[in-house]
């Protein structure tokens, strides 16, 4: 399984260049980090190569890692029917450059470019229709974003007087508490004073 | 009249719609009652899952996966505890194995049962959900039975299941099948052979394989354009790789054969579970139901009343949990609406990273526009019927 994937990313990363940055398998899978301007290009070849042939459209989405330069991730998955493997396609952007729209290639991309720009802001060039899709009419924010905080900034209620539903600043009785449960007990790598005699 | 008086007719369907199946808000554009374009407008049952789950431990994310697609909860939460196995790199006993594949096989048939009756019901006949429904109470009670709770089970956990199942349950289970599959021929003859059901679902909403890869589709629409693509097959995880069972494929690739693939999956399930229920009371598939390794599994209940090491133990589990190694993984399983896969991603700690889920349901829902042009207002609601939707996923 792991040959037969490596044979497919040599192939992929042969063919495609500079395109392809990076490749890895893990957990017998196998990941290509692709060029942000390619990733149309790269996509194409995934779809059409004789020896890929991804036609099936299964999944793009966000992720967020607020520490690196580029902050976010778009990961692609697809699927080839025909040879049974699965792919996973990565690039990485910022909050204001877009990445090119893979709705030309295949139309399922359409909503899920939709999901990815609603719930993490990111961009996507080319998309025929880039709304929000799963947050309110008239939401701010992209709410998985890693500095969104959990419990928002509004909550609605239905107003009496108003005869309509109103939005509020979130009040909470009690401050959301996010436990720190990262265990100090666990691998410590500092050598107390005395223990390199126990070794000895 | 000129050419310049006659305009598309806009209305509004839902939220509020029986053939809605949920909170579906669908803005269609009508000339006269042919459909000329479909915009689904949906989250309005959004609440947040894969944000909430980034704030849960491993376990306590678990119960959040039977609220996505709710008539078949088990069945998400096999692919959420695979996906955490795969990155733990831990295997579970037989037993659990068997006990998954067992209930999510009856994930499957509360899920089609609800499907392929209310199909009926969109197209004009009232009572077959109701023999649906009688069905479905009796799973249910399987589910409360196994896990204290009729719909939101949390019972599959991360490392196995999370109790043994009785002999007695064995028996029931097994009583069960055969008096389904006679319920199974009524309705066969009495829905899928009815000829009101033919005449508005044969030839609507027609799909050739070509469209179903280009719009993610899976599940019983990808099987009904003729190719048994079956994730169960195909990607055998599990048991499923031992289990005999076969794949209905349709012809026609229209709302009338996904139903009837619907009804031959159902038998199929039955048969799994059949062989299920042999392995489980065959020696081989006794033993433990979670996996013994002590940092994902907790001590068993009667261990922590005499042991303090096992109360301890069991508290770091359920308040730390345990820790993830870092990594990525996708892993799928077939539900019952389709390919449903969890993008689980890692940082080494105790909460997930990022976790997406991926919902048959939602690239199903993006085809409507596709499958509706050109049909008439009436057909709609029997192709919204025959993708199979539950806002649950759509939405997460």
């Amino acid at each position: 399984m792991s040959a037969d994937l490596q044979s497919l990313s040599d192939h992929i990363a042969s063919s495609l260049g500079e395109a392809v940055e990076n490749r890895a398998i893990a957990f017998d899978e196998l990941t290509i980090m692709a060029r942000r301007e390619d990733i149309v290009r790269v996509a194409t070849f995934l779809r059409d190569d004789p020896q890929c042939r991804f036609v099936c459209f299964i999944d793009i989405c966000g992720a967020d890692y607020p520490a690196r330069e580029n902050r976010f991730d778009v990961v692609y998955h697809f699927l080839a029917p025909h040879h049974n493997r699965r792919i996973r396609v990565k690039v990485e952007t910022d909050e204001v450059t877009p990445v090119p729209s893979l709705v030309g290639l295949w139309p399922a991309a359409n909503w899920f470019e939709r999901e990815t720009y609603d719930l993490y802001g990111i961009l996507f060039s080319g998309h025929p229709d880039l709304r929000r899709i799963l947050t309110d009419y008239g939401f701010e924010g992209h709410p998985l974003r890693k500095d969104f905080p959990m419990t928002g900034y509004v909550e609605v209620r239905y107003d009496d007087g108003q005869g309509r539903v109103v939005y509020e600043p979130v009040k909470l009785n009690q401050e959301f508490r996010n436990f720190d449960f990262l265990s100090p007990w666990e691998g410590t790598d500092y050598v107390l004073p005395g223990d390199e005699k126990a070794k000895a | 009249m000129g050419e310049h008086n006659i305009r598309n007719f806009t209305i509004n369907f839902g939220p509020q719609h029986p053939a809605a199946h949920g909170v579906l808000r669908l803005v269609l554009e009508l000339d006269g009652e042919v459909v000329e374009r479909v915009d689904p407008h949906i989250g309005l049952l959004h609440r947040g899952t894969e944000k909430l789950i980034e704030y849960k431990t491993y376990v306590q994310a678990n119960p959040y996966f039977d609220r996505l697609d709710y008539v078949a909860p088990l069945n998400q939460e096999h692919a959420y505890c695979m996906a955490v196995e795969k990155l733990l790199g831990i295997e579970i006993p037989r037993r659990a194995e068997l006990i998954r594949v067992l209930y999510s096989e009856i994930g499957r048939l509360l899920s089609h049962l609800l499907n392929v009756t209310t199909q009926a019901m969109d197209v004009g006949a009232l009572t077959p959900p109701l023999w649906g429904f009688e069905e479905r109470e009796k799973l249910m009670i399987f589910y409360e039975r196994i896990s204290g709770s009729r719909m939101h089970a949390n019972y599959f956990r991360p490392g196995g299941v999370n109790m043994d199942i009785q002999p007695e349950l064995i028996d029931d289970i097994e009583a069960f099948c055969d008096p389904f599959l006679r319920v199974l021929d009524d309705l066969d003859t009495l829905v899928i052979g009815n000829r009101i059901f033919k005449q508005r679902n044969v030839d609507i909403g027609v799909l050739t394989l070509d469209d179903c890869w280009k719009w993610g589709f899976s599940g019983p629409i990808v099987r009904s354009c003729g190719v048994a693509w079956d994730l169960r097959k195909s990607q055998p995880y599990s048991l499923y790789e031992e289990m005999e069972f076969d794949i209905p494929v349709g012809k026609n690739g229209d709302n009338y054969d996904r139903q009837v693939i619907r009804m031959e999956e159902m038998r199929q399930s039955v048969r799994i579970m059949r062989q299920c229920l042999d392995k489980l009371r065959a020696p081989d598939g006794q033993g433990p139901v979670t996996t013994l390794d002590g940092k994902v599994a907790p001590p068993s209940r009667k261990d922590m009343k005499r042991s303090m090491e096992a109360l301890i133990h069991h508290f770091k589990l359920y308040t730390e949990g345990f820790h993830v190694p870092a990594g990525e993984v996708y892993v799928a399983v077939e539900a019952p609406k389709g390919e449903f896969g969890v993008y689980l991603v890692s940082d080494g700690t105790n909460k997930p990273y990022r976790c997406k889920v991926r919902a048959p349901g939602f690239a199903h829902l993006q085809g409507m526009d596709f499958m509706c042009r050109g049909h008439m207002l009436a057909d709609v609601a029997g192709v919204l019927g025959s993708i199979d939707i539950v806002f649950g996923e759509v939405d997460r």
